[in-house]
């Protein structure tokens, strides 16, 4: 492992309520490498991730213990801003969401907000352009976003986080509503911002996870059915000679 | 539930296949030996014209391992596997013509001398050793037995020994002009191969090891 860590998860234990969706995550994110979060469902990898940037939050009932230390600081921390921690620990979901306006506004409303001086224009080219999805929209950025294919809207959502300049992109299946094609131009896309920004996905796709991380976490449940990190390595080791037995019985098709 | 019967049953058929493999060339290098011992060209000859099976059977299994790494795509302990069953054909296919070599050399022989008049030396001692080595080492891969890869590694030490002492025999006779160059070059050249099946097995038993362990090693 290297260690040029940009995120580390100490002692994470998620509650829902009494339940104990996820307990004692020990994991550190290495800087501008994709790592995935593998796992059957109901493991916890989407609450772990949501952890990441506070989503889990706008849960009620949610409780978190432990620390996520990101720039040297507990994002769990009294008075931690959220709001801001969202900006530099963007997210993209399973179903693309653009906003129901034009292919430009949703690239510039969040930068809007953010009191954002620059120039529109060309954030809006820089930001289609690092999501490739420029030269299929250039030439109609006031459509609507919701008339675009399900690939491009992904690909407008990606660009509209990069749209913020954020340190971490966190992806929760971000191809796993998409057509072949349409997954590969993603993969590819991931592997593209990985130069410049830090890729945490959860995909039920092992032969996704395979292709295009650099590090795969295992989670698997417990008796409780609470969470926990089985294995956590290259991506190369975890495919070709993982050291657990579970992660091989998983990874290999014979249990999950 | 068990789940992935299918697949499980495929490997296990492809088991059989390297298997079978296994004993093909066991039977070539019985009979390249028993050639060579009784002077038996025509028996020779049969090894040549079989080898075509054994090179048949390296297709398949490499056909059937392609097939179900394209349709399977299998990963750590099943990919290694299928890997190492590649990698096994191939070095059964090499001593597959070894044993044909050594049977080219068994009428070489035949052709220019008298050959009840020629010592092989350790040769036949060399021949049952490298056939059970063979046994042993297709044993371990059904079985998955590093151990026994390993042990079976061992024993190549002793197949160099003896063809290094193979060597300086033939060496002095040659000097004491008790046999020809021809003659002597055709000895050397079945003692070097009778050498390369020890090898060729002895890759399979790290290829073994890799199988089970991941584990890259160096053995014998």
């Amino acid at each position: 492992m290297e260690n040029n860590n940009i995120l580390n998860l100490k002692n994470l234990n998620i509650y829902y309520g009494k339940f104990r969706a996820v307990k004692n995550i020990n994991l550190n994110v290495q800087k501008n490498k994709i790592t995935a979060f593998i796992g059957p469902s109901g493991c916890g990898k989407s609450t772990v991730l949501r952890s990441i940037n506070r989503m889990n939050d706008l849960i009620e009932g949610t409780k978190t213990e432990g620390e996520v230390i990101f720039q040297n600081k507990n994002i769990y921390n009294s008075g931690f801003d959220a709001i801001s921690l969202r900006k530099q620990i963007g997210m993209v979901f399973q179903k693309p969401n653009p906003f129901p306006k034009s292919i430009a506004e949703n690239i510039t409303w969040g930068a809007r907000i953010n009191g954002y001086k620059g120039n529109m224009e060309e954030l809006v080219e820089k930001s289609l352009k690092g999501a490739a999805l420029w030269d299929e929209v250039k030439d109609k950025l006031k459509e609507n976003a919701l008339r675009l294919s399900g690939g491009q809207q992904q690909r407008l959502c990606i660009a509209r986080t990069i749209a913020v300049q954020p340190e971490i992109i966190l992806m929760d299946e971000p191809a796993s509503a998409l057509d072949p094609v349409a997954t590969l131009k993603i993969e590819d896309l991931m592997k593209t911002l990985s130069k410049n920004y830090t890729i945490i996905i959860v995909t039920h796709n092992m032969q996704q996870a395979s292709r295009i991380s650099d590090y795969t976490a295992f989670l698997m449940t417990d008796e409780n059915r609470s969470g926990y990190l089985v294995e956590y390595n290259k991506t190369s080791t975890i495919f070709i000679n993982p050291k657990n037995k579970k992660t091989e019985d998983y990874i290999s098709g014979r249990f999950g | 539930m068990e789940i992935r019967v299918d697949f499980n049953e495929k490997i296990s058929k492809l088991n059989n296949e390297i298997i079978k493999m296994g004993v093909l060339v066991e039977e070539a290098l019985d009979k390249a030996m028993e050639s060579l011992i009784s002077n038996n060209p025509e028996l020779a000859k049969r090894v040549i014209t079989e080898d075509e099976n054994i090179n048949e059977m390296e297709v398949s299994i490499e056909d059937h391992c392609i097939i179900l790494i394209a349709r399977e795509q299998p990963v750590a302990g099943d990919l290694r596997h299928l890997v190492t069953a590649l990698k096994i054909s191939t070095q059964l296919e090499r001593m597959g013509d070894h044993a044909v070599h050594i049977a080219k050399g068994v009428i070489r022989l035949q052709k220019n001398h008298n050959f009840n008049d020629i010592p092989l030396f350790n040769m036949p001692e060399m021949g049952k050793i490298v056939k059970g080595m063979l046994q042993q080492v297709l044993t371990s891969y059904l079985e998955s037995d590093v151990e026994k890869a390993k042990s079976v590694a061992l024993i190549d030490n002793e197949v160099d020994r003896m063809h290094d002492e193979v060597i300086k025999n033939v060496f002095v006779n040659l000097m004491h002009n008790q046999t020809d160059q021809q003659n002597a070059t055709t000895l050397l050249f079945i003692n070097r191969f009778l050498e390369r099946f020890g090898d060729h097995i002895t890759n399979i038993c790290e290829w073994i090891v890799y199988s089970v362990s991941g584990n890259h090693v160096e053995l014998g």
